[in-house]
């Protein structure tokens, strides 16, 4: 549903899905004759454009640690903004997968002042509400008698509870004044790393946006927690239960990785997102949404004259605390080969990943050429080989980091087969492209082409408010400086032919490697009439 | 992996009022309406350049030197609703084979080199309605890239090679298509709007994408070209320069020939419930059907805020009560849609576990009557013209928003100053319209509902809706005997 953030993370799910979606529209392509050698003047492009940057941008850590970013853009009357929160579900503590997401949705759910009719009685029901479903729960986790009939009881109390709660909320009042006042794109995500909320407003309604965005990171509260329960666990049915890739790629990432949450369902697993409490996600956001933990920046129509004193004012609200401190698990070197295989009715598909270092690998950009150079358009090499030389597969790519880049991540690849062609083929043909990469250099012109195609998707990125804003939020949070989005290319010029076979030695090696497969059988009923709705 | 607490929803309003308890006071204290909205200040955005070439064309140029780009592209009339149904899938192909087979001048496999080298792109594609082919470069490339662009527009060379290459894509999305629950849901509801054999709703079949030759593709192009072309360009570029270059390449074409009318009967889905099985999901995909209506249609500004009021964004009728108060789903939405040249379908969607299948469509249909039943609030209205009008010149924000806008318009044959023309409309419906278009366009008893699920797990059955027999869709792909190049073709497959 989401705008593609266009430098450094590529989803993989955005992937899998114009592989799917759209076998035949991959972009443009790779492997150029003489390719034009422009590097120097490219370059002082960029720097050109850094410089502009650095003229329209303001950057402001307030004393609760809350860093404010503003850039000045004001071609139209209107902003964009991002809420950079630096934790996600990488961070949902031991039998709470799912949490970081859980809030996020929370954060929907107004505050003491928006969505309420009166906060203080409201405060006491939800309190009752906690303590109801703590009651059940305690009932329902018992191994030891159990007893169904309390436990039936305890539901209903629960049930009543919720009930008498709702008749202080003034539902969806915080999206209703947003939307009322022309928020467009209003929405969030949280991924494995982060937490982004975001929309764009005319520029007469930044005070207004002011007043929302630090009202709901300084004081949320647990509306209608065990409702919006309930309705991620529809979500998680839709991504995930009821999609073979979704289903694929969840067990891929749990048999890749043993230790580290990365391989931990992402939005949760049905058990532990069914047993989430309000409690819990209160003390998630007190750890994580502290002021040292959020990057917040406004991109467009925005004076820092005049605007940065009410945004401090309104942003200074966001209780400050110590920045939260990093994961102790280090996922510990792969020994052995890992498979998954699914015997499933739905089309064959392939996908094999192999561990790799987090964004702050010096090898980063060496990834980026890899993934470029292998995957990027109908000239790349798995293109070229497995689509129009081999013909055996409607797609083939590689991508990378997934599934995070904060902490060690994996370089995955993957075929969509042909009809009548197999998951063993896709291998067999992605391992061959592996070792050329392996054995013998990449040409200049495939270099070339990387470091070309890294400045100028960078450029073509600044066009847009929201896209910006993101961004900016990203470098500001990953590097503790925007202007790594700009200087992130020197990375970038320095990668050679030899790191390439260096990197490419080191990671794709078979102990290395977790794949997983989709095996097709066929269904054991039989068919109807056929054609589909008449 | 990305999540999101809602799909995109552009329009939204709320209902709060309606849904309130009456027990309780009303909230005393609304501190946001404290906060000064200073009045926006005047916006105009910057117009495109239109010029109409004495053969019809119609060329459009947006300059803009934010940054160092230049892109454009060839709007063409024609496209899969003017493919005879024995060819369906041709428009796909085309799309695919023009681009990759490449141009007199260069190959396409040579053109994906240089441009690659480039950073810059050439692309082709088929809609229902049009095809296009579009271009961007950095500005120091474009010259090249354009006259790369006109060389592939106006010599293209269809290979049998890339053709090839194309249906194996196509067949690839073909076997795979009921593999998506979501999918199959979009596909066949719209079958049942428009009729499995509607130019609106008709599928590529292995059999009809075996037939399709290079010479098919070659007609179909130099058919088209004929027709009239809009032209759009943005970018850094000066105007007049462009205008001189753009009046070189498309000034001597012959006078564009219109394509003759269309004459397509739109009878909506035959009413009843309809239900698909798929054994591996849990959440069943309910689209509820109907016919919809005309872009140009003069109650469609009317109609866009009930829809907004129905199931707009967090606040409309739909998302506030399957969604938040009933927490039946992540997913729910839709409305009466309107398209430019041909009746949309009314469509809305919700998803849901499997066991509370009948009581997500039963609360969705009783909103869906509410429509005509159950009163608008003058709340409701303000709250759905306060949310349109307030995100409106977000359809206009940028230059590349008004040329798109701008070429849309052009291509539908609507004035130029249909934005504000609509916005002026919007402003101005009463509560009494939308009651009226809610009577007149909403009608329970039309609507088809489709379930896409898992059969043994839907407890309540369908049958329980009580809304008549439940008619089972089989979707089997149809496989023809054999089909050259792919083994596995003849595999019998759900």
């Amino acid at each position: 549903m989401q705008r593609r953030y266009c430098w450094l993370w590529k989803s993989a799910m955005a992937l899998l899905a114009v592989a799917l979606a759209a076998p035949g529209a991959m972009g443009q392509a790779t492997a150029a004759p003489s390719a034009p050698a422009q590097t120097v003047q490219a370059q002082s492009t960029t720097d050109q454009y850094l410089k502009r940057f650095e003229k329209m941008i303001t950057v402001r850590v307030l004393p609760n640690g809350l860093t404010l970013i503003l850039c000045r853009r004001p071609d139209a009357p209107v902003f964009s903004y991002t809420t950079f929160i630096d934790a996600g579900d990488v961070d949902d503590p031991s039998g709470e997968s799912g949490l970081a997401h859980m809030f996020e949705h929370l954060a929907f759910k107004g505050t003491t002042e928006i969505g309420t009719k009166d906060w203080p009685d409201e405060k006491i029901a939800l309190a009752k509400v906690e303590a109801a479903n703590n009651a059940y729960e305690a009932e329902y986790r018992k191994q030891v008698g159990r007893d169904p009939k309390k436990l039936e009881e305890l539901h209903k109390a629960f049930v009543a509870a919720q009930a008498e709660a709702e008749k202080y909320v003034v539902p969806n009042q915080f999206t209703q004044v947003a939307e009322q006042n022309g928020a467009h794109g209003l929405n969030a995500e949280t991924g494995l790393d982060s937490t982004q909320y975001f929309w764009s407003m005319p520029e007469n309604r930044l005070q207004l946006w002011a007043w929302m965005e630090s009202s709901r990171l300084a004081d949320t509260v647990p509306r209608e927690f065990y409702k919006e329960r309930d309705v991620v666990l529809e979500e998680r049915r839709m991504r995930t239960d009821s999609d073979p890739i979704g289903r694929m790629l969840e067990q891929f990432l749990a048999t890749a990785y043993v230790a580290h949450p990365y391989g931990r369902s992402a939005i949760g697993w049905p058990s532990e997102v069914s047993q989430i409490t309000a409690t819990e996600a209160m003390a998630f956001h007190k750890k994580y949404y502290a002021g040292s933990n959020v990057v917040e920046v406004v991109v467009g129509d925005v004076d820092p004259k005049t605007d940065l004193p009410m945004l401090e004012k309104y942003f200074s609200r966001v209780p400050a605390g110590p920045k939260p401190e990093d994961l102790t698990t280090v996922e510990p070197p792969q020994i052995a080969e890992k498979t998954v295989v699914i015997h499933e009715n739905t089309q064959p598909f392939y996908i094999e990943g192999y561990h790799r270092g987090s964004y702050k690998d010096p090898d980063d950009a060496v990834y980026d050429a890899i993934s470029d150079i292998m995957s990027n358009g109908r000239v790349s090499r798995l293109y070229r080989s497995l689509v129009e030389k081999q013909q055996i597969a409607a797609a083939a790519a590689g991508f990378s980091p997934y599934p995070g880049e904060k902490y060690p991540s994996l370089f995955a690849f993957y075929a969509v087969p042909l009809p009548g062609h197999t998951p063993q083929e896709m291998r067999d043909a992605i391992h061959k492209e592996i070792e050329k990469l392996k054995t013998s250099d990449v040409t200049d012109a495939e270099l070339e082409m990387y470091k070309t195609r890294a400045r100028a998707d960078l450029l073509r990125g600044l066009a847009d408010n929201q896209g910006l804003a993101n961004a900016l939020a990203e470098y500001q949070t990953r590097y503790g400086d925007w202007r790594q989005l700009f200087l992130q290319l020197d990375r970038v010029d320095k990668v050679t032919k030899a790191d390439i076979r260096r990197v490419a030695n080191k990671v794709f090696v078979a102990s290395n490697r977790t794949s997983a497969e989709i095996d097709t059988i066929q269904p054991a009923g039989g068919a109807q009439q056929s054609g589909g709705a008449q | 992996m990305t999540r999101t607490t809602g799909k995109k929803l552009f329009l939204a309003l709320g209902m709060a009022a309606l849904l309130a308890p009456v027990a309780l006071p009303a909230q005393q204290n609304k501190p946001w309406e404290k906060i000064p909205i200073p009045p926006l200040p005047a916006f105009h955005p910057q117009q495109p350049k239109r010029i109409e070439l004495k053969n019809g064309i119609v060329v459009f140029l947006q300059e803009d030197h934010e940054l160092p780009f230049i892109s454009g592209s060839v709007l063409i009339p024609g496209g899969s609703r003017d493919v005879p149904a024995a060819q369906a899938g041709l428009m796909d192909l085309y799309g695919m084979a023009w681009r990759t087979s490449g141009s007199e001048k260069m190959s396409g496999d040579a053109m994906d080199s240089y441009l690659a080298a480039r950073a810059a792109h050439i692309e082709t594609g088929g809609d229902v309605d049009s095809t296009a082919i579009s271009w961007d470069s950095l500005t120091k490339d474009s010259d090249d890239v354009f006259a790369l662009a006109m060389d592939l527009l106006f010599h293209p060379r269809f290979s049998a090679e890339k053709l090839m290459l194309a249906k194996q894509q196509e067949a690839t999305g073909i076997v795979r298509r009921n593999d998506d629950e979501g999918d199959i849901a979009s596909r066949e509801s719209n079958k049942l709007v428009y009729g499995a054999g509607s130019p609106y709703a008709r599928q590529p079949e292995l059999a009809t994408i075996a037939k399709i030759s290079v010479a098919d593709l070659q007609a179909w192009h130099d058919h088209s070209l004929k027709g009239k072309l809009i032209v759009g360009i943005s970018g850094d570029f000066n105007e007049a320069a462009m205008e001189a270059k753009i009046r070189a390449v498309f000034g001597s074409l012959p006078r564009v020939q219109p394509l003759p009318a269309r004459h397509d009967t739109f009878d909506g889905p035959k009413p009843g419930v309809y239900f698909i099985n798929k054994d591996d999901v849990n959440q069943s995909n309910i689209q509820i059907v109907g016919l919809g209506t005309e872009r140009n249609n003069p109650d469609v500004p009317a109609l866009a805020l009930m829809n907004d009021i129905l199931g707009g964004g967090f606040g409309s009728r739909l998302f506030q009560t399957v969604r938040t108060k009933l927490g039946l789903a992540y997913a729910v939405d839709g409305g009466l849609g309107f398209s430019y040249d041909h009746p949309a379908p009314f469509d809305v969607e919700v998803l849901t576990k499997s066991a509370s299948t009948v009581e997500a469509t039963q609360q969705t249909m009783n909103i869906i009557r509410g429509l005509t039943t159950m009163p608008f609030s003058e709340a409701e209205l303000k709250m759905a013209k306060d949310d349109i009008l307030n995100s409106f010149l977000f359809r206009y924000d940028t230059p590349e928003k008004v040329l798109g806008e701008r070429e849309r318009l052009e291509f539908y044959g609507y004035p130029a100053d249909y934005l504000e023309t609509y916005k002026a409309q919007l402003e101005k419906v009463t509560l009494a319209d939308v009651t009226a278009v809610a009577k007149k366009y909403i009608h329970p008893d039309k609507l088809a509902i489709l379930v896409v699920g898992n059969g043994p797990e839907i407890k309540p059955a369908l049958d329980t809706l009580n809304m008549g027999p439940v008619h089972p869709i089989d979707i089997t792909i149809p496989r023809p005997g054999a089909m050259a190049g792919h083994p596995g073709a003849a595999e019998k497959q759900q």
